[in-house]
């Protein structure tokens, strides 16, 4: 019995990962460390109006006088914040006209991690901002989104173009006082995606970010701000990778939603940073603030997440539901393999009458690996007759790791319902050899069952992720068999 | 196609059997049958290459081959089928999903092509209809709230689908009432073909009413200790295990 389990453990605790190469690339550093200086250099090399660098030397006052959250189930080494390089620019000309002048070292990396930024060679129905460490390096399908007056493009060019729009809502759903991280985030981010979609509007094709930590001892630092105005639709879609290093990166990101009356936003993500090599060492701190707010009545947001890279994730996508009958969704599945450790979860924050949410959480974890889920679901007073139902699921592969529950409820009204599930089960080797007997490898038995119990989660995202997302779950969990 | 010479197994330290020696030939039928506890169904699960307890002598050769050098699914993928007792229940795997996956390993691993769609849809309609499953079934997670006769009418519906050279039965009787016995013996039958083998394990003589076997074996604490026609499970059937027993017993006080 021991030498299967632990023949089964050893198989899909060894998986590779298979982006951790590094481009070779001109690139201009600023020197490590973090000042007001830090911050107005990078301002400087953004060229941003003084606004925006009042609301960073804002949010660079508020994190000096936070503490890091120390609330989550997971060990966080100490952290030199002294030791990051904030900015972090491949080197190329600043303005681009066309294609033909992106540096072709930095469409070859794209290339290689399947995302081309050609637009001919591109599905057509997903428009890509491609973010480079500190730098958006392209953003696809700009014109032709233009025409329907809607703005996709990176985040310094919206605050160089649309300041208005930037100043209206950035901050305004993850205020850069929310949490440590979030300061941090405000203080230096140096890139990421805007998006805007008008009254009446439906995004006909899926917008989506792909973020690539590519310099070493860099932090990446980006936001991405949403906003559906009445009426519109929008799919967005973000996925992430790292190089294979022995050092750790810290990645604090902020995402920000924000959805008027009768508008709908989905927001996918599959995040596969570098998660640290099997004896634990290296892989990308994931501390992200993610927050979307239904403003209107009747909208929507809902949050789909893969999770399967970063040495550490502390990530709760959240809903506020403010306006009537709004409603959130949180579908997830979160791997944790080796060493990783994950706390994640959801907030749904029930404000409006007749608010609706949905959690579903797929935790699965193997090898020496922690997997939290932590979900908070309030119902303030005054939002009669709101509903929610969480699911929280955990799958183990093997005995030495760890999956954990901490479900919070808040109910302040009698006419609201919440309901609440939980099981945790194990991949048995009845199982495995089930399989086996019917002539599916032990690798692709895993994969088998994995994607069968994530099957729910794996469903809500848009098809062409889901194949992917599909081979990732695989991937992150199974061993070099022979 | 298969012989065992001299089968010792232990586990934890017990031998469970205790020098086992069987051939099985193409096109045979052999039944199994013994007490509780006397190690048919060890038997079965080491054919099948599941990993407990220790092969401390002995050999199984199966189709010229070492069965002891082959990993489980490439038994399966080699032909040999185990019929499980217990079917095992995997939560979120269709059926549909599971045996197509386990098809078309089956094909890769003969150097045919995966097989389209609606070519599988089409294959799966028909053995259904061979073990007269009913269509919901299939869309449901593997064995996942199944009673335990449709959980045996899948063990051979699955074997209908990977149509293997070997098969080997445990218990499949065990549960079914005599309904369900008629339709899984008759799916059983219908599979028969020159070319392949059944090693039937079971109990009670009443399923060999309806799988006709060419030999019978009685396994009793670890070794096969009677061996016969089709006459001896009746005649066991008739004296009980209690004879078996006895026997076995005054020879060794001899």
């Amino acid at each position: 019995m021991e030498k299967e389990q632990d023949k089964i453990l050893n198989e899909v605790t060894s998986g590779e990962y298979k982006y951790g190469f590094y481009t070779d690339i001109d690139n201009e550093s600023i020197p490590k460390g973090l000042s007001e200086d830090v911050i107005r250099v990078i301002s400087a090399k953004k060229e941003e109006p003084e606004w925006m660098l009042e609301f960073r030397l804002k949010a660079y006052e508020a994190w000096k006088k936070k503490k890091m959250p120390e609330w989550a189930h997971l060990k966080i080494p100490e952290i030199n914040y002294q030791d990051i390089v904030y900015y972090s620019a491949p080197r190329q000309k600043a303005k681009l006209d066309s294609l033909d002048e992106v540096d072709p070292e930095l469409l070859e990396t794209f290339e290689k991690l399947g995302i081309p930024l050609e637009e001919q060679k591109r599905l057509t129905g997903v428009a890509v901002d491609a973010v480079m460490d500190s730098v958006s390096v392209k953003t696809t399908f700009q014109e032709n989104l233009a025409e329907m007056g809607i703005i996709f493009c990176s985040f310094s060019e919206a605050v160089r173009e649309h300041p208005d729009l930037v100043k209206k809502y950035m901050g305004s759903v993850v205020p850069y006082t929310d949490n440590y991280f979030a300061a941090l985030n405000s203080a230096v981010f140096s890139d990421g995606s805007f998006c805007y979609i008008p009254k009446g509007v439906k995004c006909p094709m899926e917008l989506s970010t792909y973020f690539r930590i590519n310099a070493a001892n860099t932090g990446q630092f980006e936001r991405t701000l949403i906003v559906a105005e009445d009426d519109s639709y929008v799919s967005y879609l973000e996925g992430c990778t790292a190089p294979q290093r022995d050092e750790n990166q810290l990645h604090a990101a902020i995402v920000e939603i924000v959805a008027e009356k009768n508008a709908e936003v989905k927001y996918s993500t599959v995040q596969n940073w570098y998660p640290g090599n099997k004896e634990g060492k290296g892989g990308v701190y994931n501390f992200v603030t993610k927050r979307g707010i239904c403003r209107g009545d009747n909208a929507k947001i809902s949050w789909a997440q893969v999770e399967t890279g970063s040495a550490i994730t502390w990530k709760y996508p959240s809903c506020i539901l403010k306006g009537d009958n709004s409603s959130g969704e949180f579908y997830s599945v979160a791997v944790t393999n080796n060493h990783q450790q994950a706390d994640t979860g959801t907030k749904m924050m029930h404000i409006g009458k007749n608010t609706r949410s949905i959690i579903v959480s797929k935790g699965i974890s193997a090898g020496l690996s922690q997997n939290s889920y932590r979900g908070l679901v309030k119902v303030l007073k005054n939002a009669s007759n709101a509903r929610n139902f969480s699911q929280c699921d955990s799958l183990l592969l093997g005995d030495k790791c760890g999956a954990h529950t901490f479900p919070y409820v808040e109910v302040g009204n009698q006419t609201s319902v919440v309901e609440h599930e939980a099981t945790t089960s194990k991949i048995g080797e009845d199982q495995i050899f089930y399989c086996n007997q019917r002539g599916i490898s032990t690798e692709d038995a895993i994969g088998l069952i994995v994607n069968g119990y994530a099957k729910e989660v794996l469903n809500k995202l848009p098809m062409e992720f889901a194949v992917e997302a599909q081979k990732l779950l695989q991937i992150s969990l199974e061993g070099s068999v022979g | 196609m298969l012989q065992i010479e001299n089968l010792k197994v232990e586990i934890e330290g017990k031998e469970i059997l205790k020098g086992i020696s069987l051939n099985v030939k193409k096109g045979e039928i052999h039944a199994i049958m013994g007490p509780n506890g006397s190690g048919k169904s060890t038997l079965a699960a080491v054919l099948a290459g599941k990993e407990f307890g220790e092969i401390t002598n002995g050999k199984i050769t199966y189709m010229g081959k070492d069965l002891m050098d082959m990993e489980p699914e490439d038994r399966s993928k080699e032909g040999i089928f185990l019929g499980f007792q217990y079917p095992i229940e995997i939560p979120g795997v269709s059926m549909v999903n599971f045996m197509r996956t386990a098809l078309n390993e089956h094909r890769k691993y003969r150097g045919e092509e995966a097989m389209s769609s609606s070519d599988f849809l089409k294959l799966m309609r028909e053995k259904k209809e061979l073990v007269k499953i009913e269509s919901g079934l299939t869309s449901r997670s593997v064995n996942e709230g199944f009673s335990g006769g449709e959980k045996k009418r899948n063990e051979i519906f699955q074997m209908a689908m990977l149509e293997p050279r070997l098969a080997i039965l445990d218990e499949t009787d065990s549960g079914l009432d005599i309904d369900a016995l008629r339709i899984v013996a008759n799916g059983v039958n219908q599979l028969k073909t020159a070319e392949n083998s059944t090693i039937v394990i079971t109990h009670y003589q009443r399923l060999l009413d309806y799988i006709v076997p060419d030999f019978v074996h009685v396994l009793y604490d670890g070794k096969i200790v009677k061996s016969g026609d089709k006459s001896l499970a009746l005649e066991l059937e008739d004296k009980g295990y209690d004879w078996i027993k006895k026997d076995v017993e005054s020879v060794s006080y001899e």
